[in-house]
């Protein structure tokens, strides 16, 4: 039995060290002023300096792709919340073919690879003649974010019970009351996982920007860790970034988690 | 009741104009030549073209590759972190998810680099190496998130009625815990087959795959080809996904946190 449980533990520290071995990497060689990753020329906080001040080289570049990035994310992630909450209401609704026709449409932008969905949208907007752009990338990251809103909002709707809402309105309520009052607060937590998921996802999308970014020299951080390193010199202040954006994911995944334990202790 | 079905509808629109209008213009993109006009010659062009054909039969055995070498390092990982008794820690889960969340290039970059530093030259074993990394924790969620759902229970009642510990795993565990493989599969294989960035800076761009000729395709304005070779990548995942069939519905159900 012990010997069996220090190997399972075994197993997982080994796995979780091959796992941060490349995210450590970054983290280190960013305390380094040396360009190249894996080239140790003493220790220095010169890129963090360099990336809070701004003087680097292309800086420009490399803040406005962190902009975009972020600003890209909140404005799709938050319409395809919206969006997505209002589709799973009558998605929860419709019956028989209807039902199964959205679902099958709903699923069908979560099976795509990125590659498909940044290709066909690609040809979408040849096809429709829209200039390529901001509007566009946050169009295709709405389409590839808005199934997962959907599939976290509809079981809040199956578990809740539907009378609540229609004795809100016997009591007085106007739909907008009932809908404020009841409805969002019994789906608040699945359009949060949803806004997250939905969030961190397009953080993270390469080939859908890639292909829907246009020509006007639009860049998210994927579009320009891609050009930089085909270029052959990755920008040395991407290190720093990294290990900025690693620690901060770290401490909010943490906190959550932490947070959700303790608000339901054992549920096992 | 029936008004609120109808808030469906907006999205039914966005769905069509945004998902099967662009399918549909894949197919249309791909059936046609440069000037418009109906054409096969895009279709027959990939079969008859054999550097096209070895790129593709190499990604799809990448592409397995991957998944098993998945599947074997993530399972046992998924059953120690969803067993009580092995691991109590909510914190050994996020560690293990948590890599998800960093950029996926930079950190192909960074095992890129590690390579280099080693002295491992890049070629198909950093490329597997590499993708198995990049992916390891989209199988070992679904499949974590399965066995953390199963009902105890039916283990108990095995081991009650006289199964031994390997019996209970391969009748009952294994079994009930399939959907959460299937779902891990499809993470899993659906993203490598179609990879591009990944697999250029995991070979320096000595392997190519797929999805590398699609983008170069499209990027230099060929259009067509690149529609009928999505295609193409297209019906790959329409027979895997209909061979999967339903059972790797709900992934998404509790969310990734």
């Amino acid at each position: 039995m012990n010997t069996r449980k220090i190997f399972a533990k075994a197993y997982l520290w080994l796995l979780l060290l091959v796992l941060y071995a490349p995210i450590a990497f970054i983290v280190i060689f960013s305390f380094t002023e040396a360009k190249s990753l894996g080239n140790w020329t003493g220790f220095s906080t010169a890129l963090y300096h360099n990336l809070f001040s701004g003087s680097m080289q292309n800086s420009s570049g490399l803040l406005s792709a962190v902009k975009n990035t972020l600003l890209i994310a909140l404005v799709a992630s938050i319409i395809a919340t919206i969006l997505g909450t209002v589709a799973a209401i009558g998605i929860h609704h419709l019956h028989g073919r209807k039902k199964q026709t959205m679902n099958f449409l709903n699923n069908i932008p979560m099976i795509n690879p990125d590659i498909i969905t940044g290709v066909s949208l690609f040809l979408l907007f040849v096809f429709l003649g829209i200039s390529q752009g901001y509007v566009t990338v946050v169009l295709a990251h709405i389409t590839f974010c808005t199934p997962y809103v959907v599939l976290n909002v509809l079981p809040k709707l199956k578990q809740m019970n539907p009378n609540i809402y229609e004795a809100a309105l016997d009591l007085g309520a106007t739909p907008a009351q009932a809908l404020r009052k009841v409805l969002v607060p019994a789906l608040r937590p699945g359009m949060i996982s949803g806004f997250i998921l939905s969030f961190t996802m397009s953080l993270d999308d390469f080939a859908v920007t890639f292909f829907t970014r246009g020509t006007i020299g639009l860049d998210t951080l994927s579009t320009y860790i891609y050009a930089d390193a085909r270029k052959g010199g990755l920008t040395p202040e991407l290190k720093p970034l990294m290990s900025i954006i690693f620690l901060i994911i770290l401490i909010v995944l943490l906190v959550i988690n932490i947070r959700q334990s303790k608000q339901q202790p054992d549920k096992q | 009741m029936n008004k609120r079905s109808s808030w469906a509808l907006p999205y039914f629109i966005f769905l069509v104009l945004f998902v099967v209008l662009p399918l549909l213009l894949v197919l249309v993109y791909s059936l046609q030549d440069n000037s418009g006009n109906f054409t096969l010659s895009n279709i027959t062009k990939f079969f008859t073209d054999k550097d096209a054909l070895s790129t593709f039969a190499l990604s799809i055995e990448v592409a397995i590759e991957n998944t098993l070498l998945c599947v074997l390092i993530g399972y046992p990982a998924a059953y120690i972190l969803a067993d009580n008794k092995l691991n109590r820690s909510a914190v050994t889960v996020v560690l293990f998810i948590l890599p998800m969340w960093i950029n996926a290039l930079m950190r192909t970059l960074a095992t890129a680099e590690l390579f280099n530093m080693a002295g491992i030259p890049l070629g198909k074993g950093t490329l597997l190496f590499g993708m198995c990394y990049d992916y390891l924790p989209f199988m070992i969620y679904p499949i974590y998130n399965q066995l953390k759902k199963m009902d105890k229970s039916y283990m108990e009642a095995a081991q009650d009625l006289g199964a031994t510990p390997r019996e209970v795993f391969t009748k009952v565990t294994l079994p009930l815990s399939m959907p959460g493989v299937w779902s891990g599969v499809m993470m899993v294989f659906m993203p490598t087959v179609s990879t591009f960035a990944i697999s250029e800076f995991l070979t320096n761009n000595k392997i190519k795959l797929f999805g590398t000729i699609i983008q170069e395709n499209i990027n230099n304005s060929m259009w067509n080809y690149g529609a009928a070779l999505s295609l193409i990548m297209l019906v790959i995942i329409g027979i895997t996904t209909l061979l999967q069939g339903d059972s790797g519905q709900g992934e998404a159900e509790g969310g990734l946190i």
